[in-house]
């Protein structure tokens, strides 16, 4: 080709050269998702440079752990989300210090965390549903475990940790001294007030690595509830499963599982051989396979009625590991496939202990709905911290996994109203749907966060789906 | 943003004073609460429409739009697209006349391809330039079964929503892979303010029907719908009647 050859000059070139390509991404419930030019994080310079190159676009910037949120929160339509799950190492170990702590890179999974530590006696304070979350998920969302009522949430076991700012800036926050506003908004904050880099968390000791478990099954909610508000107090960790298919007699009937960590002489003369041995077995991933409306009502009855009567009547000290006791969905991986491509949204809200009439009405509003769930899941919440945005406040809270079906919007926004008049608040990791006013209503120290947020970063750098529709700005 | 249950948070209406537009509006604003752009001239039935949106707790800009201005277009669409991302965009405009009037007057039937046509695929690109920006949205396009198989009796609204419907049609496939899609709408005979005092056709619908089925189509994620769904039996089998039938046939 000569340089005079006259398609030269009228040569069609793409009219916006993208550098990186767009990525489509979802959430764990796998609907509404967008797509956004993902970047990998593999050094904190790669971090600061990444935030440059993203500030062009005019769309913002995300941070993204390993997308376990349900809805929107880690993605960024036509903007750029920073993945950060390669910045993945483990420090430091201080194993000796009294609490002992260890220092992370915010991409580490609470899995890997957790099989590191372990050797050392170590325990990770706060464990999620499932493991499979980043430190810097863990500590957008603030999460919490079976054991929120005696340990409060993750964000109270952060000592320190360091922030990408929206201005290139790294700086280090605490809980408390001059840092303490930005550091509350950052827990529970959804990535919005820059890219957390790396954490020191404070840990537990343990003799071992299993549970001393008592399981019950209760006939229906208002036992269930009575025997959490009776007994919980006296373990470290507490959780129902109910089943939210049946109706009549058997309406909320749910198996109580609570424990503590088990020490060394609980344990059977073998177990003693290696206490702290990690056990996670895998079933391996579901195929991407399933058709929409796999889950109704007949599978999830039987589902329901397998559960509740597999469980003894009532047991008590049994010994079960970290993955049977916290994570049985970690088993499988992927399993959120089985709704198939419509996706599935979780609701997961709390309201006060003074409002339980209104926890009986949005239970057997569920229950009644015809729409169907397996995954449900009660608890009783310890006093929340000082996030503006955390979500645990002392109450009860519910999620149920529920397919998207047609009318599935009304009863969630009746549930809202519900909640709203009952001075409780829907979970913002779960939510893939709520309206910027009804947000407004559930979060009254919002502006306290919007006022750090705006200080912090005054032109929105940080940005994504979710602060588009909560309007976080 | 669209959220997983399919609703929209922000709606622009081009011709935010159709009856479907309004329609649409309503059925989303019965499931979430939304910001609403009505882009529409400037008389008391866009600021009627905007108090009743608002009523049923909209948040609702008002928009001038001159559809036969290209100038006002692209004003329209900047101002919209500034109080930020446009969810969804329903192009709702459009102009009847009268059929015979428009094959023999010279003034009419330019002024009929301007707005059915020229000022539809002006907004169809200024649209979606914008929301490639954004990576996401849905373009609805407002179209109808009279382009399918033009027919004597109104070949020059026919061929304008013909012209119109296949770009909508091309501009949705040419958007794949960008986070934006396009839903053409083709409801057979409506009975709205621009059918008033028109005899009603065989399996004629109302508004609230057309605006249903866009609603269901935009959760759908659909790229072409008819509404009545059996219209669309009835259009595939006019298709193919041949001329010297067709033209006997009483539609
Ligand atoms: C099966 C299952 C069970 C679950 N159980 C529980 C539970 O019991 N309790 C509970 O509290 N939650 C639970 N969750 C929710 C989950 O713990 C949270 O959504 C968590 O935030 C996911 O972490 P991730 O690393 O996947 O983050 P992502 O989903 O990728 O991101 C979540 C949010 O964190 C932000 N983020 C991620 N990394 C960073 C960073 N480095 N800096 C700043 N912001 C960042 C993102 O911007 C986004 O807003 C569960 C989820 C699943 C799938």
């Amino acid at each position: 080709m000569t340089d005079d050859f006259p398609y030269q000059e009228t040569k069609i070139t793409p009219s916006m050269p993208e550098a990186q390509p767009m990525v489509p991404l979802h959430g764990w419930g796998r609907a509404s998702s967008t797509s956004a030019h993902l970047t990998q994080i593999e050094s904190i310079s790669g971090a600061v440079s990444a935030l440059r190159s993203a500030a062009q676009s005019g769309r913002g910037v995300v941070p993204r752990g390993l997308g376990r949120s349900y809805g929107d929160a880690a993605q960024n339509a036509g903007g750029t989300a920073l993945d950060l799950t390669k910045l993945n190492r483990v420090l430091s170990v201080d194993a000796e210090s009294e609490p002992p702590t260890v220092q992370v890179q915010a991409g580490v999974s609470l899995d890997s965390l957790m099989r590191t530590l372990l050797p050392f006696g170590l325990w990770v304070p706060v464990l999620p549903g499932t493991r499979q979350v980043t430190v810097g998920g863990a500590i957008a969302a603030d999460v919490h475990g079976k054991n929120h009522h005696t340990e409060g949430s993750f964000g109270n076991h952060v000592a320190s940790l360091d922030l990408l700012r929206a201005d290139g800036e790294i700086q280090t926050l605490r809980p408390e001294g001059d840092t303490a506003d930005l550091f509350w908004a950052t827990i529970g904050g959804m990535g919005l007030t820059g890219v957390v880099l790396g954490a020191t968390i404070v840990l537990q000791r343990t003799e071992s690595a299993y549970f001393l478990v008592d399981t019950e099954r209760c006939t229906d909610i208002d036992d269930l509830m009575a025997r959490m508000s009776e007994g919980d107090d006296g373990y470290t960790y507490s959780v129902a499963w109910f089943d939210a298919v049946s109706r009549g007699k058997h309406m909320g009937r749910a198996v109580l599982t609570r424990g503590n960590k088990a020490r060394l002489q609980d344990l059977t003369p073998k177990l003693r051989r290696d206490p702290l041995q990690f056990v996670a077995p895998s079933l391996g991933t579901i195929p991407e396979i399933f058709p929409n409306r796999m889950v109704n009502r007949a599978t999830a009855k039987a589902f329901s009625t397998a559960w509740y009567y597999k469980a003894p009547k009532y047991r008590v000290g049994e010994l079960q590991n970290i993955t049977s006791f916290f994570h049985p969905l970690d088993i499988v991986a992927e399993w959120n496939r089985i709704y198939g491509p419509h996706g599935f949204l979780q609701y997961q809200f709390v309201v006060p202990f003074s409002e339980d009439e209104t926890f009986r009405r949005c239970f057997e509003l569920i229950v009644n709905s015809g729409h169907v769930s397996c995954l449900n899941v009660l608890k009783r919440f310890g006093p929340g911290n000082a996030a503006p945005l955390s979500f645990p406040m002392q109450g009860w809270t519910l999620t149920v996994d529920l397919p998207i079906e047609e009318g599935l919007d009304s009863l969630c926004n009746t549930l809202d109203e519900l909640v709203v008049a009952a001075g409780g608040r829907v979970y913002l990791a779960k939510d893939s749907r709520l309206s910027a006013s009804t947000f407004r209503q559930m979060y009254p120290r919002l502006d306290d966060f919007l006022a750090v947020r705006r200080k912090v970063d005054p032109d929105g750098l940080f940005n994504s789906d979710l602060a588009r529709r909560l309007q976080l700005h | 943003m669209i959220d997983a249950l399919g609703a929209p948070q922000s709606l622009l209406l081009l011709g935010g004073t159709s009856d479907i537009a309004l329609a649409i509006a309503r059925r989303y604003a019965a499931v979430r609460t939304l910001r609403v752009v009505l882009a529409a001239r400037p008389t008391p039935r866009r600021s009627a429409a905007a108090a009743e949106l608002a009523e049923l707790g909209c948040t609702v800009e008002e928009v001038d739009l001159e559809a036969r201005d290209a100038f006002s277009r692209e004003a329209a669409i900047e101002q919209a697209f500034a109080g930020g991302d446009i969810d969804v965009a329903v192009v709702a405009f459009g102009l009847l006349g009268d059929a015979e009037q428009a094959w023999t007057d010279p003034a009419l039937v330019s002024e009929l391809a301007e707005v059915n046509y020229v000022a539809p695929v002006h907004l169809g690109v200024l649209l979606s330039n914008k929301m490639k920006a954004q990576s996401h949205g849905r373009i609805v396009a407002l179209s109808s079964v009279a382009g399918e198989r033009v027919r004597r009796s109104n070949f020059v609204y026919g061929s304008t929503k013909a012209g119109m419907d296949a770009f909508y049609l091309g501009l949705g496939e040419a958007l794949r892979g960008t986070g934006v899609q396009v839903l053409v709408v083709r409801p057979g005979f409506v009975k709205s303010k621009m059918t008033d005092g028109l005899p009603a056709a065989p399996l004629a619908v109302t508004p609230q029907e057309v605006a249903e089925a866009t609603v269901a189509g935009v959760k759908e994620k659909r790229e072409i719908i008819w509404v009545p769904a059996p219209m669309r039996v009835v259009m595939s089998g006019l298709r193919h009647v041949p001329r010297p039938l067709f033209r006997r046939l009483p539609i």
